[in-house]
Formats: structure tokens, sequence, C-alpha cells
């Protein structure tokens, strides 16, 4: 699957990898096409994607919003090739990831999750951890694996921690080394599965302006689920606001603000206007997923 | 984003490197434990000398030898050469089948966690076996093994084997599912991920089994060398030590056996902990 030539920022291959002679990103669109996933426990069909469409532009950042237990995690999990799909297609770059006849994605090393608590493999230590991926893959030993992936660390300002377990770090440091493992093995798209969740608002912020850093270096698709409207619009170069089960896309927004951002966009009035746009769709949703919840407690 | 690792870096606390010794002697939990033992030995030797307490005789405590007693007799068996035989003896037993159900119990568990039809296959006799107590299985395999060393080590090996099988099942079924996604998402083979996710996850349990088997073969190789009856002096093991001393009737000497015994297991499982601690590094921090 993964047929791109190695591309990853090492000693004398600094700039903008993934970048075509235009300046533009050339990997990791993304193609959703009436996407449907009914989970069939015990005859019981509940419906968790509605036919869902969307297209994402290779080197976009797509964010995804809607409430908790909506059917984010399914659309990710089938583009991840974690789960089937019922019906519909999911294209990478013209590719068929998944389809008619081919209900579950291969999981490759194109498509990196980075989960919502952390999947750091806490029994190796960070530069372990980062080396991982390419030692089985094959494409690098496992002391050239190591030395790039304290490199890599180091490029993200872990350098001093590659010898360290996942247990001795913050868990700021432990989601940002999750990226560098990610990244290290050249992937098409990075699928985020509300990774900065539990973290609070100060830690966040950190994580925020820390992948914005890696994008506006390496320009990786990224996929993105949240439920925090202001990290959406932060991140992001669109939002998708879902409804709450079944997952059908209920808004789309562009993200005007320019890149590079830092937090200053944050308060500045076109991130007002862009939470007061989007918040009516959101509110709604969460006020649905809500009551539903209630529902099911009756 | 390097000012922000040298922000990360500097509220990191500064560990002052000591070396073990001086940590364990700086150390109030190390003196508050010497005194809580020095303390106890002391209330058990005036409870045993005094015999009554006001007029009222103490329980249990006014029966047992009291502890200088106790080492009087042994320092009368620390030079005897059956002594050391026996620990010898029971060690070998223990460590003999603790090694065998190590060697099959760690497989077995593993092949019922990762193999859905050997664990159909397997797991139902497994879960009929493992309620006996091992000692159930003293009488049956004494008349199968043609001798009583074999069938002591063969009922130890239960001991060790169903706790350290259920063990590592648990530990194998209870890693993150996420672990194995994110391997496999960057292109683990079956082979990575046994050998680098399922394994290194399951070895605390394992270590834990292990704990906890020791325990129990030591348990059970005490009544296995006391049913059997040992033979001569010091081939019964401390097992028999404490059962001859018994019969004997010397009171101090039943201590000292027990005692051993204590610290037997006490260096058995400091063991496991050390080589626990060297095979998981990753838990060794702080």
């Amino acid at each position: 699957m993964n047929i791109a030539v190695p591309r990853m920022p090492g000693p004398g291959r600094e700039g903008q990898p993934g970048a075509n002679a235009t300046g533009g990103p050339t990997r990791g669109q993304i193609s959703i096409r009436n996407v449907t996933k009914i989970y069939d426990p015990e005859g019981v069909n509940v419906m968790a994607v509605d036919n869902c469409s969307m297209e994402i532009a290779a080197g976009e950042v797509c964010m995804i919003v809607g409430p908790s237990g909506c059917g984010k995690t399914t659309l990710l999990n089938a583009i991840a090739g974690f789960h089937s799909i019922t019906s519909g297609e999911i294209y990478l770059d013209g590719e068929l990831l998944c389809g008619p006849g081919k209900p579950k994605a291969e999981q490759g090393a194109d498509r990196i999750v980075v989960f919502q608590h952390g999947a750091l493999f806490p029994w190796m230590t960070l530069a372990e951890n980062v080396a991982y991926g390419p030692m089985v893959q094959g494409k690098l030993r496992k002391r050239e694996a190591i030395e790039k992936a304290f490199h890599m660390l180091a490029e993200a300002g872990l350098g001093d921690f590659g010898g360290k377990y996942p247990g001795e770090v913050s868990s700021g440091m432990a989601r940002r080394t999750e990226i560098v493992r990610a990244l290290i093995n050249n992937p098409k798209v990075l699928l985020l599965d509300e990774p900065y969740r539990a973290m609070d608002a100060l830690t966040k912020s950190i994580m925020h302006e820390s992948l914005l850093e890696v994008y506006d270096r390496t320009k990786v698709t990224i996929f993105f689920i949240t439920h925090d409207l202001d990290e959406a619009i932060f991140l992001g170069d669109r939002v998708h606001v879902v409804t709450t089960r079944p997952c059908k896309l209920k808004k789309t927004v562009d993200v005007t603000l320019s890149r590079p951002r830092n937090y200053q966009a944050l308060s500045s009035e076109e991130f007002r206007l862009l939470v007061e746009e989007i918040n009516g769709a959101v509110h709604e949703e969460a006020i649905k997923a809500f009551q539903s919840g209630e529902r099911e407690m009756a | 984003m390097a000012d922000i690792a040298h922000v990360e870096n500097r509220i990191m606390p500064e560990r002052v490197k000591r070396s073990r010794m001086s940590k364990v002697l700086g150390n109030a939990e190390f003196w508050r434990g010497l005194l809580a033992l020095v303390v106890f030995v002391l209330l058990w030797e005036v409870g045993a000398r005094w015999k009554e307490f006001f007029g009222y005789s103490l329980p249990y405590v006014g029966l047992l030898p009291p502890p200088s007693d106790v080492a009087v007799a042994w320092t009368k068996v620390l030079p005897k050469w059956g002594y050391w035989e026996s620990w010898y003896q029971s060690f070998k037993r223990v460590l003999s089948g603790f090694i065998a159900a190590m060697i099959i119990g760690i497989p077995f568990g593993l092949m019922l966690a990762v193999n859905r039809y050997f664990r159909d296959i397997f797991f139902p006799p497994f879960e009929v076996l493992r309620p006996i107590p091992p000692l159930a299985w003293v009488p049956a395999s004494l008349i199968f093994w043609p001798t009583n060393e074999m069938s002591i080590a063969f009922v130890t090996f239960l001991g060790a084997f169903f706790t350290i099988v259920i063990n590592v099942l648990g530990g194998a079924r209870s890693i993150d599912v996420r672990y194995l996604r994110a391997a496999q998402s960057m292109g683990a083979t079956q082979w990575d991920l046994f050998w680098k996710i399922i394994l290194p996850g399951t070895l605390p349990s394992i270590f834990t089994g292990a704990a906890v088997g020791m325990g129990i073969t030591w348990e059970v190789v005490l009544a296995a060398e006391m049913i059997s009856g040992g033979g001569t002096q010091g081939s019964g093991g401390l097992g028999f030590f404490i059962w001859n001393s018994y019969m004997g009737g010397s009171l101090p000497q039943i201590v000292v056996g027990m005692i051993s015994i204590g610290i037997a297991g006490y260096i058995s499982s400091s063991l496991i902990r050390m080589i626990g601690t060297h095979f998981m590094p990753w838990r060794r921090m702080f």
C-alpha cells in the first residue's frame, strides 16, 4: 500500500517533505463516499454512521466535531482499518481503502492513529517506541532506527527524554512522542482520536501549538476527532460538525484563519465569529445526545 | 518547541542518586520495621518466660518456647549437616517444581490467550482440574509415580502451575487493545506482535503469578514432606525436619523449622522480585 518514497525529515533532508514543486501537499487525499455503518450485536441494529460523505484534500487538517459517542470514532476506525463499514466507499489518494467487496480496510503504516488515552508501549523507552515502526517494517535496523528516533525526538524538543519510559514523562510529552512515533512512518494521514481529551487547558494549549508546529513542518493530512469546538477551529482548515448517533454531516465550515497560527489567533475577532457561526449547530447536537442518553438510562 | 521541552525539563525534580545501603539506613521505615521486630521478640520472650501475668496465665504465648530457647536450639542444629541438607532438599524440590511449572505454564497460558481453538480445547479440562487442591493430589501421585521424590515434585509442580497459567492467561488477555492496534497499524507481523507486545505486556502478570505460585509451592512441599515421611534425617527436607522435631517432642526445634521456612520463603520471593525488576525495567522507576 505504501508506495511513497521515504521523505522523512532527517539529516540533510529538511524542508517541506510531501510538498511538490508548486508547494502544495500531494499525498493523503481522503474521499469518504456515502459511508454507512450498522453495528449488529445480537440482531439489534445500531446505526453508527449514516450515509456520510466528505472530501479531505491532501495536506488538509480536517476536524470532526460532535458529541461524545456519536459515531465519529467509527468513521476513524473505518479509515484506520480497525472496523468494517456496511456500505459506501473510502478512498485514499485514489486507491480504494474499503468499499463494496472489501468491507474492512487493510491496516497500514500510511494511516497512523493517535489514541484518546495514548498508546505508547509502556515497556519501551520513548526512543524504542518511536523506532518500533521502521523496525517491524524492516526498513531500518535497530541501531539505525533508534538513532533516527532520537533525532526526530530532538526535533520535537524531546531529545533529552529518548531514554525514558512513558511512565516517567508527563502526559503531554507522551502525547507528543506519539505524534513523533506516527511521523517516523511517513504516513499519508494522521488519525487523531480526541488525543488531548483528558488534558488540562494549559497542557492542551501547549499540545495545540506543538501539533501546529508539526503540521507546518510536514503538511501531513490530519483527520482529527474532537468535541471541543475551540480546538477544532484553532487547529483545522475545515470543521465538520456531525450529528449525534447516527453520525451524519450537519455543517461544514472553512476556517479562514491564516497559517502559521499561534495562540493569539484564539483571541481574534475572526476566531470569535467562527465560534459563533458553528456553536449553534454543535450545541443542538449536544442537547440531542444528552436527551437520547437520558432515554437510554430510563 | 525546544523552549517548551526546556521548561518541562526544569519542572522535573532533580533525583539525588544514593547508594542502596545508605538509602536503607536513612529510611525511617526501615528503623520502624526493625523496632517492631525487636519489640515482637521481646514480648514473646517475656510472655513465654513469665507464663503468668498478674495471676492470669497467658493464652498461647505462655505455651511457646521463648525465643532464647529457640536460639539455643538453632545454634545446636546450625553446625549439623542434616539441617542444611533439609534446606537443600526443600529448596531443590521447590525450585524443580516451580521451574517446571514456569516452563510449561507460561507457554501454555500464552497459547490459551492467543489461540481461540487451543483455548476451546484445553481451557475446560484445565478449569475442572484447577480447583482441586494440590494436596488432594498427594495420595494419587504417591501411587502413580514410582518414587516418593517424583510424587513430591509432581505435587509441587501442580501447586505453581495452575496459578501461573491463570495469571498469564489473564494478563495476556487484558493487554489493552490500543497497543495491539497501534502495533498492527505500524506494520507489526504476528511474530512482532507476540514478542514485542504480548510477551512484555504479560510480564507483570507472569511475575505476579510466579510470586503467588512460589508461596503455594512452599506450602505444598512442606505438607508433602510431612505426609511422605522423608526417610533419613536430611533427605526429608524442612517439612520432615519439623515433623521429626514434633515426634521427638522438641518444641524449640519445631519453631526453628518454622522460622527456617519463613526465611526460605522470603529468600525465594526476593529472588523473584529481583528477577522481575531485571526483566521489567519500565517498572523500576522512582
